[in-house]
């Protein structure tokens, strides 16, 4: 098991990522973050924070979005069980940024894309992901804002722990 | 986590966490039935057989509309007008439909038992949409997560059963769905329509509708269902309205908000006024918009060929 990024490391790149969505959507009037369940919202929870420090807003637009429903496997292996969405805004002419942890194969933004356009015709989607296995592509999708791209082989497996859900703040690389 | 059961075949056979699950997988499906597009590619690749022996009207249009949201293909099979008139036995029936690369069959039976019979006997999931006057499970769960819905919960609950208990499929769901939930369910109805034994099933028997009223938080009446009385159980029609019809004043005398459901068709003037079926502390309309909610996590959870996690 390897340390990609430590808990400091891991807040600089949050505070990094928050900074390049501000410097594009400058007042976020037209914007909104809708993280992926299930592991996505627990980025997306701290880059709606800090979206919300840097612009000085009360409130953003933002939400999550479970895309079980729209995966590519749901009948490969076993029973995927459904999360809540949570959209409480319309999506109608928005600019989205989808955010998730980890980029990998991309089937995950496929269906992600496919989810959110059921909800209704955003202007534009953007993704922002932590992690980038650049070289593990199996559809063509690419991040718009990136924490850490890493060359993996398709055996190993990225983990990103928070501190709310797993007691630490840092990304790991397992073999 | 996936379902303990390959088929839904009744309520008995579930565990608690069962339904816990179907309710947390409906949840997410009213969700969906929320948004425009009320629609998921979920199940894209399933063919699901709607197999009605007996009639129905709000069942197969469920099941149907449910299927169609998860973008299952459907083929709709109702007995009459169908070589079963011809003397075609139901696994005879069953297997060449299935023969035509069906994953799942949704059954109606007036046998009881039929759905079990044919589990034995086919591969496909089985989802039993009632059989004879023996169980109606996606009935009992609808019920149960409206209840949920205008309750919160059902632990604790005093929910009473009114009416047609001795025939009713509907009734027997709901006593072993709400008590496996913790609530506690009483009977209510003539002795004639009530069954011997049933306080085996731990429930509480009341002649009196009135007094189970006033015990109750809920109460789902039942219809009277004549077609399945084969000899007179009670006088008049009017003479059961009269001593075990629910009416408005009666509702009014009991100083206190009850829920009221129905699970259909309703024999207005019988067993329910209009009065009550139509008030505010009516859920019946509920009870049919979650039925779809909940036939698709059904359906969903018994697509699934094994067990992925969380």
């Amino acid at each position: 098991m390897k340390t990609l990024l430590d808990k400091n490391q891991l807040n600089i790149t949050l505070q990094r990522l928050a900074h390049q969505l501000v410097e594009n959507h400058l007042n976020f009037n037209n914007t909104a973050i809708i993280g992926i369940q299930p592991r996505g919202i627990l980025l997306s929870d701290r880059i709606a924070e800090l979206v919300k420090g840097i612009t000085g807003k009360n409130s953003i637009d933002y939400g999550q979005l479970d895309i079980t429903f729209y995966r590519d496997d749901v009948h490969q292996g076993g029973i995927h069980l459904p999360q809540d969405t949570n959209i409480n805004f319309s999506i109608e002419g928005k600019d989205i940024i989808l955010v998730d942890d980890v980029l990998h194969t991309g089937r995950t933004i496929r269906a992600a894309m496919d989810a959110l356009l059921a909800e209704g015709r955003p202007n534009s989607i953007e993704l922002m992901v932590l992690i980038d296995r650049r070289f593990s592509r199996q559809l063509p999708i690419q991040p718009d804002y990136v924490g850490r791209t890493i060359d993996t082989i398709i055996t190993q497996k990225v983990k990103v722990n928070w501190q709310e859900k797993d007691g630490l703040d840092e990304v790991v690389l397992i073999d | 986590m996936s379902l303990s059961v390959k088929h839904l075949l009744g309520i008995k056979e579930l565990q608690t966490q069962d339904i816990e699950l179907i309710f947390r997988t409906a949840d997410t499906f009213k969700q969906v039935l929320q948004r425009q597009i009320k629609k998921v590619p979920a199940l894209r690749d399933t063919t699901v057989a709607n197999i009605f022996f007996e009639n129905s009207t709000r069942t197969r249009i469920s099941f149907e509309l449910a299927e169609k949201r998860l973008s299952a293909d459907t083929i709709n099979f109702a007995a009459s007008g169908s070589s079963v008139s011809k003397g075609e036995t139901l696994i005879d029936t069953v297997n060449n439909i299935l023969a035509m690369k069906v994953d799942m069959v949704v059954m109606r039976h007036s046998a009881s038992g039929a759905p079990w019979f044919l589990a034995n006997h086919i591969d496909a999931s089985i989802i039993n949409a009632g059989d004879g006057t023996n169980e109606h499970p996606t009935q009992a769960l609808l019920d149960a997560f409206s209840i949920r819905e205008r309750l919160g919960d059902i632990k604790g609950k005093r929910i009473t059963i009114i009416g047609d208990i001795m025939h009713s499929r509907v009734a027997l769901s709901n006593i072993f769905c709400l008590k496996k939930l913790g609530a506690e369910v009483m009977v209510a109805g003539p002795p004639t329509l009530i069954p011997k034994h049933i306080q085996d099933l731990g429930v509480k028997v009341e002649y009196d509708v009135k007094k189970a009223l006033e015990w109750a938080e809920v109460a789902n009446v039942l219809r009277i269902q004549l077609e399945r009385q084969h000899k007179p159980l009670f006088s008049t029609l009017r003479e059961y309205a009269l001593y075990y019809g629910i009416n408005k004043s009666m509702l009014d005398s009991l100083n206190k908000e009850m829920v009221i459901m129905h699970p259909g068709p309703i024999n207005r003037g019988v067993e329910i006024n209009s009065d009550v079926a139509d008030s505010k502390n009516s859920i019946i309309l509920d009870q049919v918009e979650n039925g779809v909610a909940i036939r698709m996590a059904v359906i969903y959870l018994l697509s699934g060929k094994g067990d992925l996690g969380e």
